[in-house]
């Protein structure tokens, strides 16, 4: 039996609405935030808006190209207990395409003086005598310049997607062709282990390009893994959450149960990297209390008041995963998952949220209809991309060396 | 049956059967030792015993006969506490980490790598118990209430999270390779014939019966277990690191050094597991449990392992210039041009350079290659650590305390005497335990042996 995804109106009908709220929102936000706040008056343009733009841009893509990590992962480490949910990993990372474009046009705006919350990208801040100068940014003008962010940026963007194609049109062509002694499995398999050796460094120097650089000041060895294990964690719920939705339609009845526990297994792991990276890279700052570094946590904690989104956030995506999922009986029941795998997401988003926005609007920060309604748009574009793929190739893997091992997969 | 896939490579060659495989790894236990078992015993006993010397000459006349000095107050001592702390990452890392996973291929070389863990740790444990300065006063390390004479611990202080650290460290760990050694305690005992052999395994096995109650309970144990160790497998080495990233020392004070030691952990104790194991399954002819295949997939990890530390080094020095502070930028350039130049390339060569020759399939799979590199990186490891510690302390904010740093015969002494004791015990181990789960071996034999899989079960 091999099924394939119907994408049907309704789903399509709910996609389609939540665009709408998003672009509804994306014009209200934009006309909205046009007055700026006393205190930042004449470095803000429609700041909250765009960080908000920001905030969501790298949240999905950043989604799209963790899942594709785990796709090349499972590739390299021959790993054989997920083959039967790899299409929804691989519809997954299809947004990556996407979400890279979102995020190059983002940068393109900047670049252009739209937006201005790399403020770095106003290349006067390294010229001596203009008002914006800023002295203390003179050294990073070698790596801070627009040639060479855009060229790195392209690299990521093109490289990545690249990548991501590939995987997708090789697995497809092993359904039909039989794949037999398993060549084009065992391509993939190299391809993976060279898209890991490129994300290994370029997940890193894209989190500084396009995170770190809006608090231009400030700078720690930690961020670019803590990101990266922030991305992961949302792929990993993404999936998960699209298995279980997709098994609750009558989809995908030969995924073991098994297979979901291994999957919350992964969500309950990869909750605890983060919070492990996140809190060393907190407390060290905190520890060492040295200028530098400890304004970006002294501006969020103390001058900024993002104090209570903040420890909320660490609360729901450290001690609820903890809590909720350490038995084994939650791991394998549907509703659980699907409840913890929601929380664990938005709170993923507010992870962002306090990375971008004290950033971007200083103390004048809001959960508002801007923040819902583009946020929601977002995720309307994300599920519409992801359904769309998804429903474009059967969702079962054929001819691949390790179904066998997943259909049969007992622990 | 548990399903796996035909092309998956066999774990156990050769047509093996359960008998076989207790007879195999019985054998160095029953017989006697050979001529050079004795000869690196020898070797390594009066390695260990010079060591033993050097040891009580620095508690009889203190640390002063050491080369620390003023400015550089930390040196080999913290420097080979770290080195071995590290090594001792591999066992818990395969027997729990790899548990977690459902990697069977950890089973031929578990056992080993956790008796590796144990040792190392001893190792370690002596550096710092030294390194107080007087070490009868080291209970003065746990919290113990004032009237005992001293103050009470300081417990914003990362030193005393290492005494926790660590010492639950080795208990978990010892625990853990414990209870796995008892069912082929059980296997021993009952195949000694000699009186007292056949006592002393008996007691060792706990009167272990083999009835399936039996069974249940040690997978439950070994579960909770692995469960428990492998957070701290992470908490170890972060705490460890810790004691540099707290304080405000440039070069010492990044973000980035909890992950990154972990990941230089693994890899320092991959690197002195294939060492041992090369030795191992050659002298005990175990190559049917420990193949090339096992080989294969411990170079991997080394390979990204090493690269996670390749990307960590990179990024430190890339921080250090895009901080714009000047103190992180100079002690990054004096790493790498000050008057530890060597130490600093030395590093770089073995562990970020060697390891990538294990891209190519044909050095990966060769035994001479893997052994060579594996001791290139255990070298390149002790340099990661002393390149962060001497260098840094030789140059701090004063210059008045610029000093360089010797090393005398004693701290080389003591070093060097480290490494006999742990082969001492290593060899005594292989000696007495046996050396491979091989009740969880026969687990697999069915699925993985190579008989078994041509058959097509």
């Amino acid at each position: 039996m091999n099924q394939t995804f119907t994408f049907t109106d309704k789903a399509k009908r709910f996609c389609y609405i939540l665009m709408g709220i998003g672009i509804v929102g994306l014009i209200w936000g934009y006309v909205s935030d046009g007055n700026a706040p006393e205190g930042m008056a004449g470095h803000y343009h429609h700041n909250r808006f765009w960080g908000n733009m920001l905030l969501n841009t790298f949240f999905f893509m950043g989604i799209g190209l963790a899942a594709t990590f785990f796709l090349a992962l499972q590739y390299a480490a021959e790993a054989g207990w997920a083959t039967t949910v790899k299409r929804v990993i691989e519809a997954v990372t299809c947004y990556l395409p996407v979400g890279a474009g979102l995020m190059l046009l983002m940068l393109v705006l900047g670049a252009l003086g739209v937006h201005h919350i790399y403020e770095w990208m106003d290349q006067d801040v390294y010229v001596e005598g203009s008002p914006v100068f800023d002295e203390g940014m003179l050294h990073k003008h070698g790596y801070l310049n627009l040639p060479f962010f855009f060229a790195r940026t392209l690299a990521y963007v093109l490289v990545w997607s690249g990548f991501q194609r590939i995987f997708r049109k090789r697995s497809l062509e092993a359904d039909l062709n039989g794949d037999n002694d398993h060549i084009i499995h065992f391509k993939n398999r190299k391809s993976a282990a060279i898209f890991l050796v490129f994300f290994g460094v370029t997940s890193s120097t894209s989190s500084w390009d396009w995170l770190m650089s809006i608090d231009v000041h400030w700078f720690s060895t930690m961020f670019g893994w803590y990101t990266f294990s922030g991305t992961w964690i949302g792929a990993i719920v993404t999936i998960t959450l699209l298995v279980l939705w997709l098994r609750k339609n009558g989809y995908l009845e030969e995924v073991q149960e098994s297979t979901i526990h291994d999957l919350g297994k992964w969500m309950f792991a990869v909750s605890f990297l983060w919070s492990y990276l996140w809190f060393m890279q907190f407390m060290l700052i905190w520890y060492t209390n040295l200028p530098e570094e400890v304004s970006y946590y002294f501006d969020r904690l103390h001058m900024y008041g993002y104090r209570w989104p903040m420890w909320i956030m660490f609360i729901i995506n450290f001690t609820f995963p903890m809590i909720m999922l350490m038995s084994r009986d939650s791991k394998r029941n549907a509703g659980f998952l699907t409840i913890v795998g929601l929380c664990i997401l938005f709170g993923h988003w507010m992870d962002l949220y306090v990375v971008v926005m004290p950033a971007t609007v200083h103390e004048y920060w809001h959960i508002g209809l801007t923040e819902i309604t583009i946020g929601l748009g977002f995720l309307g574009l994300f599920l519409f991309v992801v359904l769309s793929n998804l429903a474009k190739a059967p969702l079962m893997v054929k001819n691949h060396p390790y179904l066998d091992e997943s259909k049969h997969l007992h622990t | 049956m548990h399903q796996e896939s035909e092309i998956r490579e066999p774990l156990i060659v050769g047509n093996k059967s359960y008998k076989d495989i207790t007879d195999d790894i019985i054998r160095p236990i029953q017989g006697k030792a050979n001529k050079y078992w004795w000869i690196v015993f020898t070797l390594a006993a009066t390695t260990f015993a010079w060591g033993i010397c050097c040891l009580a000459y620095t508690i009889g006349e203190g640390i002063g006969v050491w080369g620390s000095n003023n400015g550089v107050d930390w040196a080999w001592d913290i420097t080979n506490f770290v080195w071995w702390i590290g090594i001792g990452h591999a066992g818990t890392l395969i027997s729990a980490v790899l548990l977690l996973f459902r990697q069977k291929w950890r089973m031929a070389i578990n056992r080993s790598a956790e008796a590796m863990t144990i040792f190392a740790v001893m190792c370690a444990a002596i550096f710092v118990t030294l390194h107080t300065g007087r070490p009868w006063l080291d209970y003065w390390l746990f919290p113990l209430p004032n009237q005992f004479g001293s103050l009470w611990i300081n417990f914003n202080s990362p030193l005393v999270w290492d005494v926790f650290a660590v010492s639950t460290y080795f208990s978990v760990s010892l625990v853990f390779w414990y209870t796995g050694l008892i069912p082929d305690f059980a296997t021993i005992r009952d195949r000694m014939t000699k009186p007292l052999a056949k006592k002393i395994y008996s007691i060792l096995s706990f009167g272990w019966s083999g009835r399936a109650k039996d069974w249940t309970r040690f997978e439950e144990v070994s579960l909770v277990l692995a469960g428990l160790s492998t957070p701290l497998v992470f908490s170890v080495h972060s705490i460890v690191s810790t004691d540099f990233a707290t304080a405000v020392l440039p070069g010492w004070h990044t973000t980035i050094f909890p992950p990154y030691f972990v990941a230089g952990a693994v890899f320092s104790g991959f690197a002195m597991v294939l060492t041992l194991i090369l030795i191992m399954r050659k002298v005990f002819s175990l190559e049917s449990y420990i193949n090339i295949k096992h080989i294969e997939y411990m170079n991997i990890v080394i390979i990204i392992t090493g690269s996670i530390v390749g990307v960590a080094y990179l990024t430190e020095l890339f921080m250090s210039w895009y901080s714009g502070v000047e103190y992180e930028q100079y002690a990054f350039l004096n790493r790498a041009t000050g008057p530890y130049w060597w130490a600093y390339w030395s590093m770089m060569t073995c562990n970020v350079i060697s390891p990538q020759l294990f891209w190519f399939k044909k050095i990966r799979t060769s035994l001479i290659a893997t052994f060579i590199l594996s001791i290139v990186v255990n070298i390149g490891m002790w340099f990661e650590r002393f390149v962060i510690i001497v260098p840094t302390l030789c140059r701090t904010f004063t210059p008045s305390t610029w000093n360089m740093y010797h090393p005398t015969f004693i701290d080389i002494g003591i070093f060097v005497g480290t490494i006999g004791m742990f082969f001492t015990f290593f060899l005594l181990f292989a000696r007495f335990f046996p050396v491979i789960a091989q009740s969880e071996l026969k687990s697999i034999l069915k699925s993985s042996g190579s008989e078994w899989k041509k058959k097509g079960h």
